[in-house]
């Protein structure tokens, strides 16, 4: 008996989630609040100010959804998950989207089950060694000692690079970022490697920043970017489509500043038209407002802003645009056409 | 006579000599300096190397300390502030001070109420450590779990209520029926309670906490050192009457029981408490619905108290097995029933055996709440290793934070472990 009662259970665990998944813009509807997950504290991308508000590049792209889909960018329940935590949190429905600098990988798209919807940043694996070591070049690491995390593709990303340039070099195994800096400037290791955007904040936080260096080569490619729950596709739409409303304002110029004045009626330029709602209905083939994706961008600004405002030149994280420019300029943003 | 007084005796002592102080190097600092520091040639250089150890790492911290910047807004101005000098950024703590206490989703309005919380705690726990207060005052002790929840959680005053009133009835039906038959009486407090709960809980509007007089905060809301001790006493004060009875079931001659107690008991001891923590987050919430998961505050209380509960289960099964064989044959030729011998003979002697190695695993267990952090609960580690490390203004400020979170956990742990010298004290009835 006690058998069929679990049973019984279980299949009701079963549906109910089936369930929930089979709808996720109606429930965030119903709910009035998007779940979204984002990393415990990652500088730039994700972290409470000391008011409690969360702000970040990640957290950026939660309100933008929200906004969308809710009209309101502080509707937002922030889920904090680890390393270990993140991918079950999504997968059972307790978070509806995940925006937590998470690599696009195969496996992780194919057989975790869920689907990256695009990518918000791209970065890769690169190196900072400490100006007096004299180095130029990661291909004169020859026998250095090198910090890393455990554990993480860059692991692996580190191990084949060097076993192709056939040199060699002694592993000073970490835990945690935090852990990587006090052990890089207590001189443990000649090296520390991670990702870039990561050694470009760690690097802002020295006392002299001045006096280490990022290595020009990059080793791996680290698309970062949002992604929902399998099978559920007109959801991984939205999230999708308002990446890409983002990116495309500051393609087509619009921006916080203008986008009043844009989105009060139909300009002369079509497919501004068609982002803002203004014309067209692609916010109705969403099942959202026809000004979701001016709203979206109300929320913080188009991708330059908010890349602007939280990682970029003028920020203490200092990052240039690099790779995350318009295609325009020489990078690797593009937008499908909102057509 | 007159010889006497012509030729008078050169000196007559009228009185005893006053005692003349001990030689310098046998009194004072100087006798206890040469006793203690510098009794021989071994020790001497021990003393003078530990004094060169003390004095070197004074060097370096005491101007980090005193030269310590308590007003910034971000690390950066704090160097700015010292201009290369060495010194502290102890700014991070004043900026953050909420932050580090109560988590940074406490609403602020509301810090009042967990301080009330801690105040009434210390007045809930007083009767419970120190005998000699009147015993009426565990009135007040019994009610403070709702009372703090009430505070700390907020939302109508209901819920709370219906869970004491499970709790009396519970216990009203435990007095009426385990007169006759423990078992009766265990069993039917159970249903009792849980039929009180499912009635009050159907009973209480939905909607109920919305015009609270105290806002309902979610436990995901919770942090900071706050978290960390709202776990460690939820978990001690649960799991030393649970491990106390499955001290006892281990021991039972009830093959059922005791096979229950013993695999639970080698099970929790044999797992790690990070995996417990994990399937308490992660593994529950693919097994409910993702809206009527139990809460993660009381799914992680449960995974540490059980964990808790089988050490100390281990702990008290040593104290009773320490008792002499004679002691239970007097409880029974005295005639005293199961419960009884227990409660008047044996427990109060096993306890007493056992309260350092209780002690010791509070303490211990009590440090351990700082692994929640893994789970993504923002305890005083994750706020640390989380938000404050992560922000732009604070990434790079280590030993002030961390130091700020050892000296927190070192004044509470050393406090327990001074009550409970004082309490071993208090109950030494053997004279040695």
């Amino acid at each position: 008996m006690k058998k069929s009662v679990i049973l019984g259970m279980a299949t009701i665990a079963g549906l109910a989630a089936g369930a929930a998944a089979a709808g996720t813009v109606d429930d965030v509807k119903a709910r009035g609040k998007l779940n979204c997950g984002v990393t415990t504290g990652l500088v730039g991308f994700a972290a409470p100010d000391a008011n409690g508000e969360w702000q970040g590049f990640d957290v950026s792209l939660c309100r933008a959804v929200a906004a969308a889909v809710l009209g309101d960018a502080s509707a937002v329940e922030f889920v904090p998950t680890t390393g270990k935590t993140r991918f079950t949190a999504l997968a059972s429905g307790e978070i509806d989207m995940l925006a937590r600098n998470t690599t696009w990988t195969f496996s992780r798209d194919v057989d975790l089950k869920f689907e990256f919807v695009g990518v918000n940043y791209y970065d890769g694996q690169g190196f900072m060694v400490p100006k007096a070591l004299g180095v130029s070049s990661a291909k004169e690491l020859d026998g250095a000692t090198v910090c890393i995390q455990t554990g993480t593709t860059t692991e692996l990303n580190l191990a084949d690079f060097f076993r192709s340039n056939n040199i060699s070099y002694e592993p000073v195994p970490i835990e945690t970022n935090a852990e990587a800096q006090q052990q890089y400037l207590a001189g443990a290791c000649d090296v520390y490697t991670t990702d870039a955007s990561g050694l470009a904040a760690t690097r802002a936080t020295f006392e002299n920043p001045g006096d280490h260096v990022l290595l020009p080569e990059i080793i791996s490619k680290e698309p970062l970017g949002p992604l929902v729950r399998h099978g559920d596709h007109e959801w991984g739409d939205v999230v999708r489509w308002t990446l890409n409303a983002l990116v495309s304002a500051e393609e087509l110029g619009v921006t916080s500043a203008n986008i009043d004045e844009l989105s009060a009626g139909a300009g002369d330029n079509p497919e501004v038209n068609r982002l803002l709602g203004t014309e067209g209905t692609l916010g109705e083939m969403l099942g959202l407002d026809a000004d979701w994706a001016a709203k979206a961008i109300k929320a913080g600004g188009n991708y330059g802003e908010v890349f602007a405002k939280n990682i970029g030149e003028e920020t203490p994280i200092g990052l240039a645009r690099g790779l995350n420019a318009q295609w325009t300029e020489g990078g690797l943003l593009y937008s499908p056409p909102f057509r | 006579m007159a010889d006497q007084t012509t030729n008078p005796i050169a000196f007559v002592a009228d009185g005893t000599i006053p005692p003349s102080p001990p030689p310098a190097n046998q009194t004072g600092i100087v006798k206890w300096l040469r006793e203690n520091l510098f009794s021989g040639a071994t020790n001497t250089i021990l003393t003078v190397l530990s004094l060169l150890l003390i004095y070197v790492l004074l060097k370096n911290t005491l101007p980090w300390i005193m030269n310590g910047v308590w007003n910034a807004n971000s690390l950066a101005e704090c160097r700015e502030i010292l201009a290369g000098k060495t010194g502290a950024c102890f700014a991070v703590l004043t900026e953050r001070w909420p932050q580090l206490i109560y988590g940074f989703k406490y609403p602020t309005d509301a810090y009042w109420r967990p301080n009330l919380a801690f105040v009434l705690m210390l007045a809930a726990v007083a009767p419970v450590l120190f005998f000699d207060l009147p015993r009426k005052l565990l009135i007040f002790t019994a009610l403070y779990p709702f009372i703090a929840f009430w505070l700390i959680w907020g939302g109508t005053i209901l819920v709370p209520f219906v869970a004491l009133l499970g709790c009396v009835a519970a216990g009203a039906v435990f007095q009426k029926l385990g007169k006759n038959s423990f078992a009766a009486g265990f069993f039917g407090a159970i249903i009792v309670a849980l039929v009180v709960w499912k009635l009050g809980g159907a009973l209480i509007p939905e909607d109920a906490s919305e015009g609270a007089w105290l806002s309902a905060v979610p436990s995901r809301d919770l942090g900071g050192f706050m978290l960390n001790m709202m776990l460690g006493l939820a978990c001690v004060s649960l799991s030393v009457p649970l491990g106390i009875a499955l001290a006892l079931g281990r021991q039972s001659n009830m093959p059922l029981i005791k096979w229950v107690c013993v695999i639970f008991i080698e099970f929790i001891r044999g797992v790690p408490l990070i995996t417990l923590l994990f399937v308490a987050s992660v593994m529950l919430s693919y097994f409910f619905p993702p809206d009527s998961t139990v809460d993660l505050f009381l799914r992680v209380v449960i995974m540490i108290t059980m964990f808790s509960a089988a050490y100390i289960a281990e702990v008290i099964r040593g104290g009773l097995a320490a008792l002499p064989r004679g002691q239970y044959e007097a409880a029974d030729s005295l005639g005293l029933d199961y419960p009884q011998a227990m409660r008047l003979i044996i427990l109060p002697q096993a306890l007493k055996i056992s309260i350092p190695g209780i002690v010791n695993v509070a303490v211990g267990l009590f440090k351990d709440t700082t692994l929640v952090s893994v789970i993504s609960m923002f305890d005083l580690v994750g706020m640390i290793r989380g938000p404050i490390l992560a922000s732009t203004e604070w990434n790079g400020v280590y030993w002030e934070l961390l130091g700020f979170a050892a000296l927190l956990f070192f004044v509470v742990c050393y406090g327990i472990s001074q009550y409970s010298q004082w309490l071993e004290r208090r109950l030494a009835t053997d004279h040695h």
